[in-house]
Protein backbone atom coordinates (compact mmCIF):
# COMPACT_ATOMS: atom_id res chain seq x y z
CA UNK A 1 0.00 0.00 0.00
CA UNK A 2 1.11 3.32 -0.69
CA UNK A 3 0.91 6.03 2.08
CA UNK A 4 1.80 9.29 2.19
CA UNK A 5 1.74 10.92 6.04
CA UNK A 6 1.30 14.99 5.80
CA UNK A 7 3.60 16.20 8.65
CA UNK A 8 3.38 19.87 9.57
CA UNK A 9 6.24 21.84 11.40
CA UNK A 10 4.65 23.83 14.22
CA UNK A 11 5.88 26.08 17.08
CA UNK A 12 6.24 24.43 20.30
CA UNK A 13 3.17 23.99 22.23
CA UNK A 14 5.18 24.14 25.41
CA UNK A 15 6.82 27.23 24.75
CA UNK A 16 5.14 31.22 24.32
CA UNK A 17 3.88 31.20 20.86
CA UNK A 18 3.27 34.39 18.80
CA UNK A 19 1.91 36.05 15.39
CA UNK A 20 4.37 38.35 14.43
CA UNK A 21 3.30 42.19 14.24
CA UNK A 22 5.00 42.96 10.85
CA UNK A 23 2.48 40.19 8.77
CA UNK A 24 0.36 38.85 11.43
CA UNK A 25 1.61 35.03 10.27
CA UNK A 26 3.03 32.68 13.28
CA UNK A 27 6.06 33.27 14.45
CA UNK A 28 8.23 30.77 13.43
CA UNK A 29 11.52 32.80 13.65
CA UNK A 30 11.93 32.98 17.51
CA UNK A 31 9.83 30.12 18.03
CA UNK A 32 11.31 26.37 19.10
CA UNK A 33 9.97 24.17 16.17
CA UNK A 34 8.62 20.53 16.01
CA UNK A 35 6.57 17.90 14.30
CA UNK A 36 2.91 18.58 15.09
CA UNK A 37 2.89 16.15 17.91
CA UNK A 38 -0.26 14.61 16.75
CA UNK A 39 1.12 13.59 12.90
CA UNK A 40 3.76 11.35 14.88
CA UNK A 41 0.45 9.51 15.52
CA UNK A 42 -0.24 9.32 12.13
CA UNK A 43 3.69 8.02 10.72
CA UNK A 44 3.29 5.51 13.60
CA UNK A 45 -0.23 4.11 11.94
CA UNK A 46 1.43 4.40 8.47
CA UNK A 47 4.46 2.08 9.72
CA UNK A 48 2.31 0.08 11.24
CA UNK A 49 0.30 -0.85 7.92
CA UNK A 50 3.51 -1.02 6.23
CA UNK A 51 4.91 -3.47 8.45
CA UNK A 52 1.55 -5.34 8.14
CA UNK A 53 0.43 -4.99 4.86
CA UNK A 54 4.17 -3.73 2.78
CA UNK A 55 4.52 -1.00 0.59
CA UNK A 56 5.80 2.43 1.07
CA UNK A 57 5.62 5.58 3.49
CA UNK A 58 6.33 8.91 1.94
CA UNK A 59 6.19 11.98 4.24
CA UNK A 60 4.56 15.51 2.30
CA UNK A 61 4.97 18.62 4.08
CA UNK A 62 4.42 22.29 3.32
CA UNK A 63 6.75 24.90 5.14
CA UNK A 64 9.89 26.77 5.10
CA UNK A 65 13.50 25.40 4.33
CA UNK A 66 13.68 25.26 8.08
CA UNK A 67 10.82 22.31 8.01
CA UNK A 68 13.56 20.36 6.39
CA UNK A 69 14.66 19.47 10.42
CA UNK A 70 10.95 18.08 10.74
CA UNK A 71 11.05 16.01 7.76
CA UNK A 72 14.08 14.39 8.64
CA UNK A 73 12.64 13.76 12.61
CA UNK A 74 9.58 12.49 10.61
CA UNK A 75 11.85 10.19 8.48
CA UNK A 76 14.14 8.94 11.75
CA UNK A 77 11.12 6.93 12.73
CA UNK A 78 11.26 4.86 9.52
CA UNK A 79 9.20 6.02 6.93
CA UNK A 80 10.93 5.99 2.96
CA UNK A 81 11.03 8.99 1.98
CA UNK A 82 9.90 12.78 2.01
CA UNK A 83 8.34 15.14 -0.53
CA UNK A 84 9.06 18.88 0.69
CA UNK A 85 6.90 21.43 -0.90
CA UNK A 86 8.75 25.23 -0.19
CA UNK A 87 7.92 28.40 -2.20
CA UNK A 88 8.84 31.43 -0.98
CA UNK A 89 5.40 32.53 -2.60
CA UNK A 90 4.02 30.37 0.41
CA UNK A 91 4.30 32.16 2.74
CA UNK A 92 1.08 34.14 4.08
CA UNK A 93 -0.91 30.83 2.94
CA UNK A 94 -4.79 30.58 4.27
CA UNK A 95 -6.19 27.03 4.75
CA UNK A 96 -7.89 27.36 1.31
CA UNK A 97 -5.02 28.02 -0.44
CA UNK A 98 -3.03 25.22 1.58
CA UNK A 99 -5.47 22.77 0.79
CA UNK A 100 -4.87 23.49 -2.94
CA UNK A 101 -1.41 22.94 -3.00
CA UNK A 102 -1.56 19.61 -0.70
CA UNK A 103 -3.92 18.32 -3.14
CA UNK A 104 -1.80 19.25 -6.33
CA UNK A 105 1.75 17.51 -4.75
CA UNK A 106 -0.84 14.27 -3.55
CA UNK A 107 -2.23 14.58 -7.02
CA UNK A 108 1.81 13.61 -8.30
CA UNK A 109 1.82 11.20 -5.37
CA UNK A 110 -1.13 8.62 -6.27
CA UNK A 111 -1.56 7.27 -2.40
CA UNK A 112 -3.54 4.73 -1.90
CA UNK A 113 -3.73 6.12 1.89
CA UNK A 114 -3.57 9.75 3.03
CA UNK A 115 -3.19 9.59 6.54
CA UNK A 116 -2.81 12.56 9.06
CA UNK A 117 -3.27 14.35 12.73
CA UNK A 118 -6.66 14.79 13.51
CA UNK A 119 -5.20 18.66 13.86
CA UNK A 120 -2.56 20.92 14.25
CA UNK A 121 -1.48 22.38 17.57
CA UNK A 122 -0.87 25.91 16.50
CA UNK A 123 -3.97 26.40 14.52
CA UNK A 124 -6.05 23.63 15.68
CA UNK A 125 -8.31 24.33 12.45
CA UNK A 126 -9.05 20.42 11.67
CA UNK A 127 -10.26 21.22 8.05
CA UNK A 128 -7.28 19.69 6.24
CA UNK A 129 -8.85 15.96 5.76
CA UNK A 130 -11.89 17.32 4.20
CA UNK A 131 -10.96 19.91 2.54
CA UNK A 132 -8.34 17.49 0.36
CA UNK A 133 -11.40 15.07 0.45
CA UNK A 134 -13.33 17.95 -1.51
CA UNK A 135 -10.77 18.52 -3.98
CA UNK A 136 -9.20 14.79 -4.80
CA UNK A 137 -12.97 13.48 -4.59
CA UNK A 138 -11.77 10.54 -2.37
CA UNK A 139 -13.59 9.67 1.20
CA UNK A 140 -12.19 11.02 4.42
CA UNK A 141 -12.34 9.43 7.67
CA UNK A 142 -11.45 12.05 10.37
CA UNK A 143 -10.70 11.26 14.23
CA UNK A 144 -10.10 7.54 13.72
CA UNK A 145 -8.94 5.91 17.15
CA UNK A 146 -8.55 2.89 15.63
CA UNK A 147 -7.78 1.68 11.76
CA UNK A 148 -8.24 -1.55 9.91
CA UNK A 149 -7.24 -2.26 6.85
CA UNK A 150 -8.35 -5.01 5.08
CA UNK A 151 -7.73 -5.18 1.10
CA UNK A 152 -8.81 -1.82 -0.44
CA UNK A 153 -11.33 -1.79 2.33
CA UNK A 154 -10.88 0.71 5.12
CA UNK A 155 -12.43 0.60 8.62
CA UNK A 156 -12.25 3.54 11.35
CA UNK A 157 -13.66 3.78 14.40
CA UNK A 158 -14.21 7.02 15.89
CA UNK A 159 -15.17 8.61 18.82
CA UNK A 160 -18.26 11.16 18.56
CA UNK A 161 -19.91 12.77 21.79
CA UNK A 162 -22.60 10.26 22.17
CA UNK A 163 -20.37 7.07 21.91
CA UNK A 164 -18.55 5.67 18.90
CA UNK A 165 -19.13 5.64 14.96
CA UNK A 166 -17.71 2.78 12.61
CA UNK A 167 -17.37 4.08 9.41
CA UNK A 168 -16.30 2.59 5.95
CA UNK A 169 -14.46 3.71 2.95
CA UNK A 170 -12.45 1.99 0.19
CA UNK A 171 -8.77 3.45 -1.37
CA UNK A 172 -8.00 6.23 -2.04
CA UNK A 173 -8.97 7.85 1.26
CA UNK A 174 -7.36 9.97 3.99
CA UNK A 175 -7.73 9.38 7.31
CA UNK A 176 -6.92 11.82 10.03
CA UNK A 177 -5.80 10.31 13.72
CA UNK A 178 -6.35 11.03 17.39
CA UNK A 179 -3.55 10.54 20.13
CA UNK A 180 -5.47 7.25 21.71
CA UNK A 181 -4.75 5.10 18.09
CA UNK A 182 -1.36 3.79 19.14
CA UNK A 183 2.03 4.84 20.87
CA UNK A 184 4.39 6.55 18.45
CA UNK A 185 7.89 4.65 18.59
CA UNK A 186 10.99 6.71 19.28
CA UNK A 187 13.10 6.88 16.34
CA UNK A 188 16.09 4.56 17.11
CA UNK A 189 19.84 5.53 16.94
CA UNK A 190 19.90 3.47 13.42
CA UNK A 191 17.23 5.23 12.33
CA UNK A 192 18.17 8.25 13.00
CA UNK A 193 21.64 7.72 10.98
CA UNK A 194 19.40 6.14 8.00
CA UNK A 195 17.25 9.18 7.60
CA UNK A 196 20.62 11.29 6.36
CA UNK A 197 20.63 9.68 3.46
CA UNK A 198 17.16 8.68 3.04
CA UNK A 199 15.39 10.86 -0.39
CA UNK A 200 13.75 14.36 -0.01
CA UNK A 201 11.96 15.73 -2.91
CA UNK A 202 11.63 19.50 -3.29
CA UNK A 203 8.72 20.97 -5.10
CA UNK A 204 7.88 24.27 -5.92
CA UNK A 205 4.70 25.77 -7.20
CA UNK A 206 5.44 25.81 -10.80
CA UNK A 207 6.43 21.99 -10.20
CA UNK A 208 2.97 21.92 -9.28
CA UNK A 209 1.04 23.67 -11.41
CA UNK A 210 -0.01 26.23 -8.99
CA UNK A 211 0.03 29.85 -9.51
CA UNK A 212 1.84 32.65 -6.98
CA UNK A 213 -0.99 34.69 -6.89
CA UNK A 214 -3.00 31.38 -5.87
CA UNK A 215 -1.27 31.09 -3.20
CA UNK A 216 0.17 33.71 0.11
CA UNK A 217 -1.75 36.65 0.72
CA UNK A 218 -2.49 37.40 -2.55
CA UNK A 219 -4.36 34.60 -2.62
CA UNK A 220 -5.36 34.35 0.95
CA UNK A 221 -9.34 33.62 1.67
CA UNK A 222 -9.31 35.06 5.01
CA UNK A 223 -7.08 37.89 6.80
CA UNK A 224 -5.87 38.67 10.38
CA UNK A 225 -6.96 42.49 10.94
CA UNK A 226 -5.62 42.80 14.59
CA UNK A 227 -4.36 40.75 16.98
CA UNK A 228 -3.23 40.98 20.79
CA UNK A 229 -1.92 39.18 24.30
CA UNK A 230 -4.67 37.98 26.27
CA UNK A 231 -3.82 40.14 29.52
CA UNK A 232 -2.72 37.50 32.06
CA UNK A 233 -4.95 36.04 34.38
CA UNK A 234 -4.61 38.04 38.02
CA UNK A 235 -5.73 39.00 40.92
CA UNK A 236 -6.38 35.46 42.32
CA UNK A 237 -6.39 34.07 45.93
CA UNK A 238 -4.61 31.13 46.97
CA UNK A 239 -5.28 29.61 50.27
CA UNK A 240 -3.22 27.53 51.83
CA UNK A 241 -6.11 24.03 53.60
CA UNK A 242 -5.59 24.63 57.96
CA UNK A 243 -8.26 21.95 58.06
CA UNK A 244 -11.12 24.45 56.42
CA UNK A 245 -9.70 24.53 52.72
CA UNK A 246 -13.16 23.01 51.24
CA UNK A 247 -15.42 25.57 53.37
CA UNK A 248 -13.20 28.26 51.99
CA UNK A 249 -13.56 27.22 48.36
CA UNK A 250 -17.38 26.68 48.70
CA UNK A 251 -17.88 30.43 50.44
CA UNK A 252 -15.64 31.42 47.31
CA UNK A 253 -18.37 30.05 45.09
CA UNK A 254 -21.34 31.55 47.04
CA UNK A 255 -19.93 35.08 46.70
CA UNK A 256 -19.48 34.23 42.76
CA UNK A 257 -23.28 32.84 42.75
CA UNK A 258 -22.10 29.21 42.11
CA UNK A 259 -23.81 27.94 45.05
CA UNK B 1 -32.79 41.63 6.03
CA UNK B 2 -31.43 38.85 4.62
CA UNK B 3 -30.93 36.01 5.90
CA UNK B 4 -28.24 34.24 8.22
CA UNK B 5 -27.59 30.39 7.42
CA UNK B 6 -27.14 28.79 11.05
CA UNK B 7 -26.39 24.84 10.61
CA UNK B 8 -28.04 23.23 13.64
CA UNK B 9 -25.99 21.02 15.64
CA UNK B 10 -28.61 18.78 17.93
CA UNK B 11 -28.27 15.44 19.64
CA UNK B 12 -31.21 12.86 19.84
CA UNK B 13 -30.90 12.64 23.49
CA UNK B 14 -31.11 16.49 24.29
CA UNK B 15 -32.26 17.85 20.83
CA UNK B 16 -31.17 21.21 19.92
CA UNK B 17 -27.52 22.45 21.51
CA UNK B 18 -26.64 25.06 23.13
CA UNK B 19 -24.40 25.98 20.48
CA UNK B 20 -27.03 26.42 18.21
CA UNK B 21 -29.00 28.80 20.43
CA UNK B 22 -26.22 30.72 20.83
CA UNK B 23 -25.89 30.95 17.02
CA UNK B 24 -29.71 32.25 16.45
CA UNK B 25 -29.11 34.78 18.83
CA UNK B 26 -25.80 36.08 17.35
CA UNK B 27 -27.27 35.87 13.78
CA UNK B 28 -30.40 37.89 14.93
CA UNK B 29 -27.58 40.53 15.03
CA UNK B 30 -26.11 39.86 11.88
CA UNK B 31 -29.80 39.92 9.62
CA UNK B 32 -32.74 37.06 9.76
CA UNK B 33 -31.85 33.86 11.61
CA UNK B 34 -32.51 30.72 9.05
CA UNK B 35 -31.83 27.36 10.65
CA UNK B 36 -30.54 24.64 8.36
CA UNK B 37 -31.72 21.03 9.69
CA UNK B 38 -29.48 18.19 8.55
CA UNK B 39 -30.05 14.67 10.31
CA UNK B 40 -32.19 11.32 9.98
CA UNK B 41 -36.00 11.30 9.01
CA UNK B 42 -38.18 13.73 11.06
CA UNK B 43 -35.44 15.68 12.46
CA UNK B 44 -36.60 19.10 11.67
CA UNK B 45 -40.09 18.46 13.16
CA UNK B 46 -38.43 17.66 16.45
CA UNK B 47 -36.30 20.60 17.52
CA UNK B 48 -38.47 23.02 15.30
CA UNK B 49 -39.99 24.56 18.59
CA UNK B 50 -36.69 25.27 20.32
CA UNK B 51 -35.24 26.71 17.14
CA UNK B 52 -38.43 29.26 16.92
CA UNK B 53 -38.09 29.60 20.51
CA UNK B 54 -34.84 31.36 19.57
CA UNK B 55 -35.59 33.51 16.48
CA UNK B 56 -35.43 30.85 13.43
CA UNK B 57 -37.83 32.70 11.00
CA UNK B 58 -37.52 29.57 8.61
CA UNK B 59 -36.43 26.15 8.80
CA UNK B 60 -34.49 24.02 6.00
CA UNK B 61 -34.90 20.93 6.19
CA UNK B 62 -32.56 18.10 4.95
CA UNK B 63 -33.58 14.37 5.79
CA UNK B 64 -32.53 11.03 5.84
CA UNK B 65 -30.48 8.32 4.99
CA UNK B 66 -29.14 10.28 2.23
CA UNK B 67 -27.68 12.70 4.50
CA UNK B 68 -27.62 10.79 8.03
CA UNK B 69 -25.67 7.70 6.43
CA UNK B 70 -22.49 9.42 5.78
CA UNK B 71 -19.73 11.70 7.39
CA UNK B 72 -19.99 15.13 6.43
CA UNK B 73 -19.91 15.59 2.66
CA UNK B 74 -23.37 15.08 2.02
CA UNK B 75 -24.54 18.12 4.54
CA UNK B 76 -21.83 20.00 2.62
CA UNK B 77 -23.42 19.72 -0.62
CA UNK B 78 -26.92 20.85 0.83
CA UNK B 79 -25.68 23.81 2.80
CA UNK B 80 -23.73 24.85 -0.60
CA UNK B 81 -27.07 24.29 -2.83
CA UNK B 82 -28.89 26.21 -0.30
CA UNK B 83 -26.05 29.35 -0.02
CA UNK B 84 -25.97 29.58 -3.78
CA UNK B 85 -30.03 29.80 -3.54
CA UNK B 86 -30.20 32.04 -1.35
CA UNK B 87 -27.26 34.67 -0.90
CA UNK B 88 -26.81 34.24 2.47
CA UNK B 89 -25.41 37.29 4.39
CA UNK B 90 -22.86 34.82 6.53
CA UNK B 91 -23.05 31.20 7.04
CA UNK B 92 -22.73 30.08 10.74
CA UNK B 93 -21.48 26.65 12.45
CA UNK B 94 -20.36 24.97 15.42
CA UNK B 95 -16.92 24.63 15.68
CA UNK B 96 -17.34 21.11 16.82
CA UNK B 97 -15.49 18.21 14.74
CA UNK B 98 -18.84 18.26 12.41
CA UNK B 99 -19.03 21.74 12.11
CA UNK B 100 -15.80 22.51 11.35
CA UNK B 101 -15.63 19.28 9.03
CA UNK B 102 -18.71 20.85 7.08
CA UNK B 103 -17.23 24.07 7.03
CA UNK B 104 -14.16 22.98 5.09
CA UNK B 105 -16.10 21.35 2.38
CA UNK B 106 -18.08 24.24 2.23
CA UNK B 107 -14.82 26.72 1.78
CA UNK B 108 -13.17 24.22 -1.01
CA UNK B 109 -16.71 24.19 -2.81
CA UNK B 110 -17.78 27.91 -2.87
CA UNK B 111 -14.10 29.06 -3.02
CA UNK B 112 -14.92 30.99 0.37
CA UNK B 113 -12.55 31.86 3.20
CA UNK B 114 -13.08 30.12 6.44
CA UNK B 115 -12.95 31.50 10.09
CA UNK B 116 -13.01 28.64 13.00
CA UNK B 117 -13.13 29.18 17.02
CA UNK B 118 -15.06 32.32 16.59
CA UNK B 119 -15.94 33.81 20.25
CA UNK B 120 -17.53 36.85 18.35
CA UNK B 121 -18.65 38.37 14.70
CA UNK B 122 -19.21 41.72 14.33
CA UNK B 123 -22.10 43.19 11.55
CA UNK B 124 -19.22 43.77 9.34
CA UNK B 125 -18.07 40.53 9.14
CA UNK B 126 -15.42 40.59 12.03
CA UNK B 127 -14.96 37.71 13.31
CA UNK B 128 -12.60 37.24 17.22
CA UNK B 129 -10.91 34.19 17.81
CA UNK B 130 -8.58 33.18 20.70
CA UNK B 131 -5.45 31.11 19.50
CA UNK B 132 -2.47 29.69 21.27
CA UNK B 133 -4.22 27.83 23.83
CA UNK B 134 -6.03 31.44 25.04
CA UNK B 135 -3.03 33.28 24.93
CA UNK B 136 -3.64 35.69 21.94
CA UNK B 137 -6.70 37.71 20.63
CA UNK B 138 -7.17 37.60 16.87
CA UNK B 139 -9.32 39.73 14.77
CA UNK B 140 -9.93 38.22 11.39
CA UNK B 141 -11.90 38.57 8.54
CA UNK B 142 -13.33 36.62 5.12
CA UNK B 143 -11.77 38.39 2.40
CA UNK B 144 -13.05 36.28 -0.08
CA UNK B 145 -16.95 35.31 -0.49
CA UNK B 146 -19.28 35.66 2.66
CA UNK B 147 -18.48 34.98 6.10
CA UNK B 148 -18.11 31.73 6.55
CA UNK B 149 -17.43 30.90 10.29
CA UNK B 150 -17.63 28.38 13.13
CA UNK B 151 -18.62 29.49 16.78
CA UNK B 152 -17.15 27.86 19.86
CA UNK B 153 -19.61 26.30 22.36
CA UNK B 154 -20.17 29.44 25.41
CA UNK B 155 -19.17 32.26 23.71
CA UNK B 156 -22.52 34.27 23.39
CA UNK B 157 -25.28 33.97 25.68
CA UNK B 158 -28.47 32.20 24.41
CA UNK B 159 -31.63 34.62 24.55
CA UNK B 160 -34.85 33.91 23.19
CA UNK B 161 -36.95 35.58 20.63
CA UNK B 162 -39.65 33.88 19.72
CA UNK B 163 -40.97 33.29 15.95
CA UNK B 164 -42.87 31.10 14.38
CA UNK B 165 -40.53 29.32 11.66
CA UNK B 166 -41.73 28.05 8.06
CA UNK B 167 -40.29 24.48 7.36
CA UNK B 168 -39.25 24.66 3.55
CA UNK B 169 -38.23 20.77 2.61
CA UNK B 170 -35.17 21.15 0.48
CA UNK B 171 -34.93 18.34 -2.28
CA UNK B 172 -31.43 16.37 -1.45
CA UNK B 173 -29.33 15.48 -4.44
CA UNK B 174 -26.28 14.39 -3.41
CA UNK B 175 -23.40 13.03 -5.66
CA UNK B 176 -21.92 9.69 -5.43
CA UNK B 177 -18.32 11.27 -4.45
CA UNK B 178 -20.53 12.57 -1.36
CA UNK B 179 -21.20 8.99 -0.34
CA UNK B 180 -17.48 7.55 0.01
CA UNK B 181 -17.61 7.34 3.49
CA UNK B 182 -20.16 5.29 5.01
CA UNK B 183 -21.53 5.05 8.57
CA UNK B 184 -22.39 1.27 9.07
CA UNK B 185 -22.56 1.65 12.64
CA UNK B 186 -23.68 4.12 15.65
CA UNK B 187 -22.66 3.08 19.22
CA UNK B 188 -24.03 4.99 21.88
CA UNK B 189 -22.24 4.90 25.37
CA UNK B 190 -23.26 5.38 28.29
CA UNK B 191 -23.56 9.51 29.07
CA UNK B 192 -26.14 9.53 32.73
CA UNK B 193 -27.85 13.12 33.20
CA UNK B 194 -24.03 15.49 32.85
CA UNK B 195 -24.43 18.68 30.50
CA UNK B 196 -22.42 17.88 27.40
CA UNK B 197 -18.61 18.64 28.41
CA UNK B 198 -18.00 21.95 25.59
CA UNK B 199 -21.70 23.39 26.64
CA UNK B 200 -21.42 22.88 30.40
CA UNK B 201 -21.59 25.58 32.51
CA UNK B 202 -19.55 24.39 35.15
CA UNK B 203 -16.66 21.74 34.36
CA UNK B 204 -14.83 19.88 37.64
CA UNK B 205 -11.86 17.84 36.06
CA UNK B 206 -9.42 15.26 37.55
CA UNK B 207 -5.77 15.26 36.87
CA UNK B 208 -2.60 12.97 37.81
CA UNK B 209 -3.45 14.36 41.56
CA UNK B 210 -6.69 11.76 41.57
CA UNK B 211 -4.76 9.04 41.85
CA UNK B 212 -6.84 6.34 40.19
CA UNK B 213 -10.23 5.28 38.35
CA UNK B 214 -12.13 4.83 41.50
CA UNK B 215 -11.50 8.57 43.31
CA UNK B 216 -12.80 9.75 40.03
CA UNK B 217 -16.05 9.29 42.33
CA UNK B 218 -14.95 12.55 43.98
CA UNK B 219 -14.97 14.54 40.88
CA UNK B 220 -18.16 13.50 39.66
CA UNK B 221 -19.83 13.85 43.23
CA UNK B 222 -18.58 17.41 43.13
CA UNK B 223 -19.51 17.86 39.14
CA UNK B 224 -23.15 16.57 39.97
CA UNK B 225 -23.32 18.94 42.87
CA UNK B 226 -22.76 21.87 40.80
CA UNK B 227 -24.77 20.68 37.99
CA UNK B 228 -21.42 20.61 36.16
CA UNK B 229 -19.99 18.00 33.80
CA UNK B 230 -16.80 16.09 34.18
CA UNK B 231 -13.33 16.76 32.40
CA UNK B 232 -9.99 15.05 32.49
CA UNK B 233 -6.30 16.52 32.23
CA UNK B 234 -4.22 13.99 29.67
CA UNK B 235 -2.32 12.89 32.29
CA UNK B 236 -5.30 11.35 33.87
CA UNK B 237 -6.80 9.64 30.95
CA UNK B 238 -3.37 8.80 29.70
CA UNK B 239 -3.39 7.07 33.27
CA UNK B 240 -6.61 5.07 32.54
CA UNK B 241 -8.03 6.91 35.30
CA UNK B 242 -11.01 8.47 32.98
CA UNK B 243 -12.19 7.99 29.54
CA UNK B 244 -10.65 10.08 26.77
CA UNK B 245 -13.85 11.36 25.27
CA UNK B 246 -13.64 13.73 28.78
CA UNK B 247 -10.25 14.64 28.02
CA UNK B 248 -9.71 18.93 28.17
CA UNK B 249 -6.18 20.11 27.08
CA UNK B 250 -4.25 20.74 23.84
CA UNK B 251 -5.33 16.86 22.40
CA UNK B 252 -8.65 17.16 23.77
CA UNK B 253 -11.62 19.06 24.27
CA UNK B 254 -11.27 23.32 24.45
CA UNK B 255 -13.70 24.36 27.26
CA UNK B 256 -15.10 27.85 28.20
CA UNK B 257 -17.51 27.38 31.06
CA UNK B 258 -18.77 30.12 33.67
CA UNK B 259 -16.81 28.08 36.12
CA UNK B 260 -14.28 25.56 35.86
CA UNK B 261 -12.60 23.65 39.32
CA UNK B 262 -9.58 21.48 38.75
CA UNK B 263 -8.52 19.02 41.09
CA UNK B 264 -5.04 17.16 41.19
CA UNK B 265 -4.12 19.30 38.31
CA UNK B 266 -1.12 20.93 37.92
CA UNK B 267 -1.88 23.11 34.69
CA UNK B 268 0.41 22.23 32.01
CA UNK B 269 0.30 24.04 28.57
CA UNK B 270 -1.11 20.92 26.95
CA UNK B 271 -3.86 21.06 29.78
CA UNK B 272 -4.60 24.99 30.00
CA UNK B 273 -4.79 24.92 26.28
CA UNK B 274 -8.16 23.71 27.05
CA UNK B 275 -9.34 25.75 29.47
CA UNK B 276 -8.07 29.22 30.02
CA UNK B 277 -10.80 31.12 28.49
CA UNK B 278 -12.95 29.86 31.45
CA UNK B 279 -14.94 32.66 33.10
CA UNK B 280 -14.01 31.64 36.74
CA UNK B 281 -11.24 29.39 37.22
CA UNK B 282 -10.60 27.38 40.89
CA UNK B 283 -7.90 25.07 41.76
CA UNK B 284 -6.76 22.63 44.54
CA UNK B 285 -3.82 21.02 44.10
CA UNK B 286 -1.17 19.93 47.11
CA UNK B 287 1.88 21.65 44.87
CA UNK B 288 1.25 25.25 46.21
CA UNK B 289 3.95 26.30 42.89
CA UNK B 290 1.69 24.04 40.50
CA UNK B 291 1.23 26.27 37.26
CA UNK B 292 -2.75 26.20 37.40
CA UNK B 293 -2.58 28.42 40.65
CA UNK B 294 -1.10 31.28 38.11
CA UNK B 295 -4.86 31.02 36.54
CA UNK B 296 -6.86 30.28 39.56
CA UNK B 297 -9.24 33.23 40.97
CA UNK B 298 -9.59 30.83 43.68
CA UNK B 299 -6.62 28.94 44.69
CA UNK B 300 -6.38 25.77 48.11
CA UNK B 301 -2.67 24.41 48.38
CA UNK B 302 -3.80 21.41 50.20
CA UNK B 303 -4.49 17.45 49.70
CA UNK B 304 -7.84 16.79 47.41
CA UNK B 305 -9.00 14.33 49.47
CA UNK B 306 -9.73 16.58 52.70
CA UNK B 307 -10.83 19.59 50.65
CA UNK B 308 -12.91 18.15 48.22
CA UNK B 309 -15.50 16.27 50.64
CA UNK B 310 -15.50 19.22 53.00
CA UNK B 311 -16.43 21.54 49.91
CA UNK B 312 -19.13 18.95 48.81
CA UNK B 313 -20.68 18.92 52.39
CA UNK B 314 -20.67 22.12 52.98
CA UNK B 315 -22.19 22.69 49.30
CA UNK B 316 -25.30 20.02 50.99
CA UNK B 317 -25.59 22.42 53.78
CA UNK B 318 -26.40 25.37 52.09
CA UNK B 319 -28.76 23.37 49.49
Amino acid sequence: MNIVVLVKQVPDSGADRNLRTDDNTVDRGSANNVINEMDEYAIEEALKIKEAHGGEVTILTMGPDRATESIRKALSMGPDKAVHVVDDALHGSCAVATSKVLAAALGQLNADLVLCGSESTDGRVQVMPHMLAERLGVAALTGARKLTVDGTTLTVERQTEEGYEVVTASTPAIVSVWDTINEPRYPSFKGIMAAKKKPVQTLSLADLGVAANEVGFDGATSTVVEHSKRPPRSGGVKVTDEGSGGTQLVEFLATEKFV
Amino acid sequence: MSEVLVVVEATTEFGVKKVTLEMLTLARELGTPSAVVLGGAGAAEALAGKLGEYGAEKIYAAEGEEIDGYLVAPKATVVADLVKRVQPTAVLLASSQEGKEIAARLAVKLDNGILTDVVALAADGTATQVAFAGSTIVKSKVTRGLPLVTVRPNSVNPTPAAATPTVEQLTVTVTDSDKLAKVVDRVAEQKGSRPELTEAGVVVSGGRGVGNADNFKLVEELADLLGGAVGASRAAVDSGFYPHQFQVGQTGKTVSPQLYIALGISGAIQHRAGMQTSKTIVAVNKDGEAPIFELADFGVVGDLFKVVPQAAEEIRKRK
